[in-house]
């Protein structure tokens, strides 16, 4: 998962993420900005996030909201139990769905039997509920118990930030 | 918030298109214009119903270490255990949530070896049994959320 920054490329992917990390300044012209502090053109400024756009390296150039602030006020982590020789297709499946915001498969553990993950987000109690009870519908008898962990306080939210040591 | 306040949201929430007037091209989208969108995007943040715009990196691809655990704290010391992992760098999120295990954070470190040692001194600060689960396949990351 790890991957060592070695590109000559990279350098200029890092002076991005310090440049930008708080947010993109509320300009006209945000690409002139951004090309004079890396000292590039804008033309190859432009180039650059096409790029990395396109690698996925830079997912998009967007808006984070509080979604707290919009009314989404549930969220429940969904967790299932899937049969292994089912998660490809049931992975991907369940990541699918519009309501589902983050999928992922991670171990089990002797006291911890779910392999499944899916993030679920609602404006009410009940539509969060729904949603587990079509994720239940979609993974049939692949799985064998499911649990949904509703999060009641955000104890801390900083974000994931570069690592101190590459900074 | 109004109308467009909200048109606004949903549209930069898709992403700024990369074009050479970025902002020309919403304005003519959304029938405004690049200074009214600006101004609105100032007060959505200086408010407070955006936290941030700007690139979203996929950190991760980036290098570092990552994973989510999770500890089952007893009620009586649920805020002292919050804060001591609030005083940790490495812990990106932390949420509190209805479940034996009841509390479940994100670790972001610059290695593995960080990851390792980052869980152990947790596990030494606390005294409590802890729960790794680092993601093995990622099927879908991508938050929407319609205002």
């Amino acid at each position: 998962m790890s991957v060592c920054i070695s590109r000559p490329e990279d350098t200029l992917i890092q002076r991005l993420i310090v440049l930008t990390q708080a947010g993109l300044p509320l300009l006209e012209d945000p690409w002139a900005w951004l090309a004079e502090q890396l000292g590039l053109n804008i033309d190859a400024t432009l180039d650059l996030l096409k790029r990395l756009q396109a690698e996925g390296a830079i997912r998009r150039i967007a808006a984070v909201p509080n979604h707290y602030r919009l009314g989404y006020r549930h969220n429940g982590m969904t967790v299932w139990d899937v049969r292994d020789t089912d998660m490809p297709r049931l992975g991907a499946l369940i990541g699918a769905q519009p309501f589902v915001s983050h999928c992922y498969r991670r171990p089990r553990r002797t006291d911890w039997r779910y392999n499944l993950f899916a993030m679920v987000h609602g404006r009410s109690g009940d539509e969060i509920n729904n949603y587990r009870e079509h994720l239940r519908y979609l993974l049939g008898d692949a799985c064998g118990a499911d649990e949904m962990l509703v999060s009641s306080r955000i104890l801390k939210k900083t974000g994931l930030r570069l690592p101190p040591a590459s900074r | 918030m109004d109308d467009l306040d909200r048109r606004l949201i949903n549209r930069l929430q898709l992403g700024l298109p990369l074009v050479r007037h970025p902002w020309r091209v919403l304005a003519a989208e959304l029938e405004s214009s690049s200074n009214e969108l600006l101004e609105r995007l100032h007060a959505l943040l200086a408010d407070g119903v955006l936290t941030r715009f700007g690139p979203m990196f996929d950190i991760e691809r980036l290098g570092g270490a990552f994973t989510l655990a999770a500890l089952a704290v007893p009620e009586e010391r649920f805020e002292e255990v919050a804060e001591q992992l609030q005083g940790l760098p490495e812990v990106a999120h932390n949420y509190r949530r209805e479940h034996a295990w009841n509390m479940w954070f994100v670790l972001g470190c610059a290695s593995e070896q960080g990851i390792a040692e980052t869980l152990q001194r947790i596990e030494t600060l606390t005294g409590l049994p802890l729960l790794n689960l680092p993601k093995e396949e990622t099927y879908h990351v991508g938050l929407y959320f319609p205002a």
